[in-house]
C-alpha cells in the first residue's frame, strides 16, 4: 500500500498548483463579488487539457486516470471553489456519463469536443419536487416519430446557462407492478444547447460559488432526435445514480481543496498576528486548533485519493465515493468555520478571502447527495 | 529540422539556498525549478515544431534529480531527452560545464542549438556563448524575437537602448531572453506520456566526444570559489550629510578607498 504520489502525479500536481496560483487565484475575490463566471480561465484551461483528463486520448482526452483529475479539482479548489466546481461537474456529470453509457457515435460527437474544452457540460437531474427524492422527478419524455418530446423543468444545474451540452433524465414510461403500483420508469438523454423549445429560467443568487452558472432549464415540447438517448430506455435512473457516484468524488475534491486552502492561510495568519506581544500561533490554543484541522484534512484527503482509485479500478464504488464526499464536505464546513474564527474580526472581511471559502464549503454538503443521502448509501451498504 | 535546447535545473530560491563546504552549491538538498530563460528557449523550440515541425531534444548537465526537469520539458512537447551526468562532472564553472555540454553535442546532429541566456544561479550568461565557441557555431545571443527563414534564423537581439536584427545561417546557437514569450503549461497528458512513454537518455563522462579530463568537473574549472554565502545581512551603514562640493569629495575617498576606482 502507497501513501505517497509517484513522481508522475507530484508533477501533475505541480502543474495544477501552478496554474491556480497564477491564473485562479488572482480572480478569485473578484468572480466572487460580481458572480461573472470566469469564461477567461475555462479557456485557458481548456488549452492546458484540464477538461478532459480522465478521458481516452483516442476521444480527445489527456489519458490520465481519475486520480488526477481529481488532483485538479483540489488545486482548484484550494484558490476558488467556483472554479472547482466547473471542472467537476463538466468531467464527472456529463462526460462520465457519456463515456460509460453512450455509444460509438455519441462518444465521438459529444466527448471530444467536451474533452477539449471546445464545449462545456452539466447534468440535469433536480427539480423543485424532486432533490433527495429523486425519484419525485416529473420531467417527461415522450416519443413522437423520430423525435423525443421533453416537458418539464430541471432547477439549480450547475453550468447552467455556458454549458452546451446537457445530461438531462426524465420519465419515458410509467408501468405497474405486481401489487397495481404505479412504478416511474426514467431515461437519460444528451440535449444540445439551442435546442427547439429549450429555454432558461432563473439564475439562482446564492451563498457561495457565487462565479458558477446555476440555472432553471425549461423544456416546453422541446424536441430532440431520437438517437439523442443515452443508454437503454428505462434505464435513467441507475444511469443517474452512477453518473452521481464519480460526481461525489469530484465534489468531495472539491471540499478537501476548500479545506486545505483555508488551513494555509491559518497558518499564514496566525504566524503574523500579534495579540498580548506574541503571533497567535504562538498560543497553545490555536497549535492544538491547527493541530486538529491537519489531521482531520489529511483523513479527508486519504478518502477522496482512495475513491479516486477505486473508479479506476473498481466496477462500483459507491460506498467509497459516499464516505470521501461525506467526510470531506463535513471536514470543508468545519474548518472554513474555525479558520473564520482564527482570523477574528479580519475573518469576517470579504478581502482576507476565508469568509468566502466558508460560504462556498456550504454547498459541499448539500449538492450531488446530501450529507444524509450519504449516510444512507454507507449504512445500506452496511446493513444489506 | 532538428532543435537542441539545453536547460538547466537551477535551485528554486523559495527554499533556501545550501552550500557545500567548498563553496559549491548543494543542489541535491534544494528545491529546483527549469532555469526561466531556458525555459523561454524551451518554448520557442516548441513554437517552431508547431509551426513547420521539428524534432526538440532538450539536454543537461546535472545530478541525477536533474531528470525531473527533462520530464518538465517532454511534458510541454520535447521529443527526446538527455541527461549528462556522472560524479566526475561535478562541480564545473562555466568553462568545464560548456567544454561537457559541447562534448555531448558533438555526438547529436542538430540545425539549431538554443540556450538560455544565463541561469539564475550562476548569472554569468557564459555557457551559451562557450558552447558556440568549443563547436565553432555562429551565436546569436539576448535573442528577444527568433524566427526560421528557410535555412537561417532571423534574431532580433537585445541591447539596453536599442535592438539588432541578425540574419545567421544554420547551423548555429542563440541564447534565449525569458522575454521571449510566456512558456505554455504541461499538460496533464503530455506529464503521463513524459514518464510512461518517453525516455531519457543517460550519458556518462565516456560517451562525451572530443573530451579532455583537464577540461571537466571541479578540477577542470578555471573559476576557483574563494567564499560563498547566503543574503548577507547589511549593516545600517554610515550617512553623512555634506554639501554637493564635500560629498563629491567624501563619495571619491571611499570608492579609493574600496579599490573600486
Amino acid at each position: 500500500m502507497e501513501f505517497s504520489l509517484d513522481k508522475k502525479h507530484e508533477m501533475a500536481r505541480t502543474l495544477f498548483k501552478d496554474f491556480a496560483e497564477t491564473e485562479v487565484k488572482p480572480l478569485a475575490q473578484e468572480v466572487d463579488e460580481t458572480e461573472a463566471f470566469p469564461a477567461e480561465t475555462v479557456a485557458k484551461m481548456a488549452k492546458a487539457g484540464f477538461l478532459g483528463i480522465p478521458v481516452p486520448k483516442e476521444y480527445g482526452g489527456q489519458g490520465c486516470d481519475p486520480l488526477t483529475y481529481v488532483m485538479c479539482v483540489e488545486e482548484l479548489s484550494k484558490v476558488c471553489g467556483t472554479t472547482g466546481v466547473i471542472v467537476s461537474a463538466h468531467t464527472s456529470l456529463c462526460i462520465d456519463p457519456i463515456m460509460t453509457y453512450g455509444n460509438e457515435e455519441q462518444k465521438k460527437k459529444y466527448v471530444t469536443p467536451l474533452a477539449k474544452g471546445e464545449k462545456l457540460g452539466a447534468f440535469a437531474l433536480t427539480e423543485p419536487g424532486a432533490g433527495t427524492d429523486a425519484q419525485g422527478c416529473q420531467t417527461k419524455a415522450v416519443l413522437e416519430g423520430d423525435e423525443w418530446v421533453l416537458n418539464g423543468s430541471k432547477c439549480f444545474i450547475t453550468n447552467g446557462k455556458v454549458a452546451d451540452v446537457y445530461i438531462v433524465i426524465a420519465i419515458t414510461s410509467v408501468t405497474e407492478d405486481k401489487r397495481g403500483r404505479k412504478k416511474k420508469n426514467f431515461s437519460a438523454f444528451i440535449v444540445e444547447k439551442g435546442a427547439p423549445g429549450f429555454s432558461f429560467g432563473t439564475k439562482e443568487k446564492k451563498m457561495g460559488i457565487r462565479g458558477s452558472s446555476t440555472y432553471e432549464l425549461i423544456f416546453e415540447d422541446c424536441r430532440i432526435p431520437k438517437d439523442a438517448l443515452l443508454g437503454p430506455e428505462g434505464k435513467g435512473f441507475p444511469i443517474a445514480m452512477h453518473t452521481l457516484d464519480g460526481g461525489r468524488i469530484g465534489i468531495a475534491s472539491q471540499a478537501l481543496g476548500l479545506a486545505e486552502g483555508a488551513l494555509e492561510r491559518a497558518i499564514e495568519y496566525t504566524k503574523e498576528r500579534k495579540q498580548f506581544g506574541r503571533s497567535i500561533a504562538q498560543q497553545q490554543n490555536t497549535q492544538f486548533k491547527l493541530a486538529d484541522m491537519a489531521a482531520r484534512i489529511d483523513a479527508a484527503k486519504f478518502l477522496v485519493y482512495r475513491a479516486a482509485v477505486a473508479k479506476a479500478t473498481q466496477r462500483v464504488y459507491s460506498v467509497e465515493a459516499a464516505k470521501a464526499k461525506l467526510f470531506a464536505a463535513e471536514t470543508a464546513m468545519a474548518v472554513t468555520t474555525e479558520v473564520v474564527q482564527l482570523f477574528g474580526g479580519y475573518g469576517y472581511i470579504r478581502e482576507y478571502d476565508v469568509e468566502r471559502m466558508m460560504r462556498d464549503a456550504k454547498i459541499t454538503e448539500i449538492y450531488e447527495g446530501t450529507s444524509e443521502v450519504q449516510r444512507m448509501v454507507i449504512s445500506g451498504a452496511l446493513l444489506k | 529540422m532538428k532543435i537542441v535546447v539545453c536547460i538547466k535545473q537551477v535551485p528554486d530560491t523559495k527554499g533556501g539556498v545550501k552550500f557545500n563546504p567548498d563553496g559549491t552549491l548543494d543542489r541535491a538538498a534544494m528545491l529546483a525549478i527549469m532555469n526561466p530563460d531556458d525555459k523561454a528557449g524551451l518554448e520557442a523550440a516548441l513554437r517552431i515544431k508547431d509551426e513547420m515541425g521539428a524534432e526538440v531534444t532538450v539536454l543537461t548537465m546535472g545530478l541525477p534529480k536533474a531528470d525531473d526537469v527533462l520530464r518538465e520539458a517532454m511534458a510541454m512537447g520535447a521529443d527526446k531527452a538527455i541527461l549528462v551526468t556522472d560524479r566526475v562532472l561535478g562541480g564545473a564553472d562555466t568553462w568545464a560545464t560548456s567544454s561537457t555540454i559541447a562534448g555531448a553535442l558533438r555526438n547529436i546532429d542538430y540545425d539549431l542549438v538554443i540556450t538560455g541566456r544565463q541561469a539564475i544561479d550562476g548569472d554569468t550568461a557564459q555557457v551559451g556563448p562557450q558552447i558556440a565557441e568549443h563547436l565553432n557555431l555562429p551565436v546569436i545571443s539576448y535573442a528577444e524575437e527568433l524566427k526560421i527563414d528557410g535555412d537561417s534564423v532571423i534574431v532580433k537581439r537585445q541591447y539596453e537602448d536599442r535592438y539588432h536584427e541578425l540574419k545567421v545561417k544554420m547551423p548555429c546557437l542563440v541564447t534565449a531572453l525569458s522575454e521571449l514569450n510566456v512558456p505554455r503549461y504541461m499538460t496533464p497528458g503530455g506529464i503521463f506520456d513524459a514518464y510512461d512513454e518517453k525516455e531519457v537518455t543517460v550519458w556518462g563522462r565516456n560517451d562525451l566526444k572530443d573530451l579532455d579530463d583537464a577540461n571537466i568537473g571541479l578540477n577542470g574549472s578555471p573559476t576557483k570559489i574563494a567564499k560563498a554565502s547566503d543574503k548577507v545581512r547589511k549593516g545600517a551603514g554610515e550617512k553623512v550629510t555634506l554639501d554637493a562640493t564635500e560629498s563629491v569629495a567624501y563619495i571619491m575617498g571611499k570608492l579609493k578607498e574600496k579599490h573600486v576606482i
